[in-house]
């Protein structure tokens, strides 16, 4: 189960999508991601209004046929790691476009 | 294989242009002895214009932009341009003279998420830069631009553009980008003017001085490495590409022309009577330039550099021909290693009298 948690793009990043493949750089450290299929999906989705579980639940588990509770615990792992460089924002309240 | 040169990879196999250089303007408040570009306003692109490219080029998959000039800083719409291009998140680099930068412009830069500013720094010493700018107190400037930058936490590159009137300069620029911890590149490469004037060529340092620089290994790091022979060509160098120029780059004008690259001006299409879309996929000329590969050019391709050489198509085709040598990079892999270019042999032989005549005793 993940608990209430919203997530929004940070707008101190270059992104663009490549083949399917969004490829994410940080304009802070220049730290470059590239995010699979289900990680794009989750990051397009990060908008600061919707809530994690939501995106899981609804874009996730039926688009790519995973199980809930592994997709759950992945999205959270991704979450967290994309977090802790900057590029996306996470909050137990919706994220409002002017704290981007 | 790094991730950015998978995504590269990835790029050239999908024909993305992943880079696009755009000059927002030829106009320049420095008078640079070797300058390529005429300074004069032909009719640059309008805001809405350039805003314009930028919506199409983000269609296109374009991540890496870099704006420059001119003195990207003339354009009194320069910051509504950079920030639209960051709504479309691009990775944004700038290359400025920075004399228009003071502390208010340093900010705006930092706070639009601008990855890197490259600053043109021809010597440590007023006297040399300045008269290569033609722009008197523009060092000074230049370094208080590069001070404010970095008190913003911005990367900041100088670029070191070395040429007979600054040859013995390289290593007190190095010494000042070190005092003020920004990153330093030298790039001893002077090119013809758009209009083919070659005039500036004979501020190219000669190769000598250019062996000086090679052996440096503050400049080129390991120099038994950068220096070695060239190893013997196999298949994968002669179906390599030149360059990414036409493949996953490309350069357009203030005019909104669109060239391979900045250093290779064949006209290939022009933004204000066709989408980038349409030139990026069908113009002749760029398909004319994705068709090159090593084994297919008639002189490279017998040359033992031909797999470690720096050969600029652009340069080439501003000699006359694409598929020729481009005689700077020749002369780069000449004083590199020691070993004679193709094109430099068969010069030599065309130089030689036809007929020797000796005349009897």
């Amino acid at each position: 189960m993940i608990a209430e948690k919203y997530i929004a793009r940070s707008s101190a990043i270059a992104a663009r999508l490549i083949g399917g493949e969004m490829m994410i750089m940080s304009a802070v450290d220049s730290t470059f991601f590239t995010l699979n299929e289900v990680a794009t999906v989750i990051w397009q989705a990060a908008d600061g209004r919707t809530p994690l579980a939501d995106i899981v639940a609804n874009r996730i588990c039926p688009e790519f046929e995973i199980d809930a509770e592994q997709a759950g615990r992945d999205a959270e792992q991704f979450v967290s790691e994309l977090s802790q460089h900057g590029i996306l924002l996470v909050s137990e309240t919706p994220i409002m476009p002017e704290a981007r | 294989m790094s991730l950015l040169a998978e995504m590269n990879q990835k790029a050239l196999g999908l024909g993305i242009p992943i880079s696009v250089h755009l000059d927002v303007t030829y106009r320049c408040n420095e008078r640079c002895v070797h300058c390529y570009l005429d300074h004069d306003d032909h009719g640059e692109m309008t805001t809405a214009e350039i805003k314009d490219i930028l919506n199409q080029l983000s269609d296109a998959g374009v991540f890496f932009l870099t704006l420059s000039g001119g003195e990207v800083l003339m354009r009194r719409d320069f910051f509504e341009i950079v920030e639209h291009a960051r709504r479309l998140l691009f990775n944004v680099k700038l290359k400025t003279n920075g004399v228009m930068i003071r502390e208010a412009e340093a900010r705006r830069i930092r706070e639009l998420g601008v990855e890197q500013v490259q600053i043109s720094v021809y010597s440590h010493r007023p006297e040399i830069h300045d008269a290569i700018t033609k722009l008197p107190g523009s060092l000074k400037r230049t370094i208080e631009a590069i001070r404010f930058l970095k008190s913003q936490g911005l990367k900041v590159v100088i670029a070191n553009v070395l040429m007979t009137d600054n040859f013995f300069d390289n290593t007190g620029v190095m010494a000042l980008a070190n005092e003020l911890e920004v990153s330093y590149t030298l790039d001893p490469t002077i090119t013809p003017k758009m209009d083919g004037d070659t005039s500036v060529l004979a501020l190219r340092i000669p190769g000598s001085d250019l062996k000086q620089v090679f052996r440096s290994d503050e400049l080129v790091g390991n120099v038994e490495e950068f220096c070695a022979p060239p190893p013997a060509p196999d298949d994968d160098i002669m179906d390599g590409l030149p360059c990414s120029a036409g493949h996953t780059a490309c350069y357009i004008s203030p005019y909104g022309d669109v060239f391979p690259c900045v250093q290779f001006p064949l006209p290939s299409g022009n933004l204000r009577r066709q989408k980038f879309s349409d030139i990026w996929q069908n113009s002749s000329q760029l398909k004319d330039v994705r068709s090159i590969r090593a084994r297919d050019l008639p002189t490279c391709s017998t040359c033992a550099h031909v797999g470690t050489c720096t050969r600029c198509p652009g340069l080439a085709y501003m000699e006359g021909n694409m598929r020729g040598a481009s005689s700077a990079d020749c002369e780069k892999s000449f004083q590199r290693t020691g070993i004679p270019s193709a094109n430099m042999l068969s010069k030599a032989r065309v130089v030689g009298p036809l007929i020797q005549i000796q005349a009897a005793v």
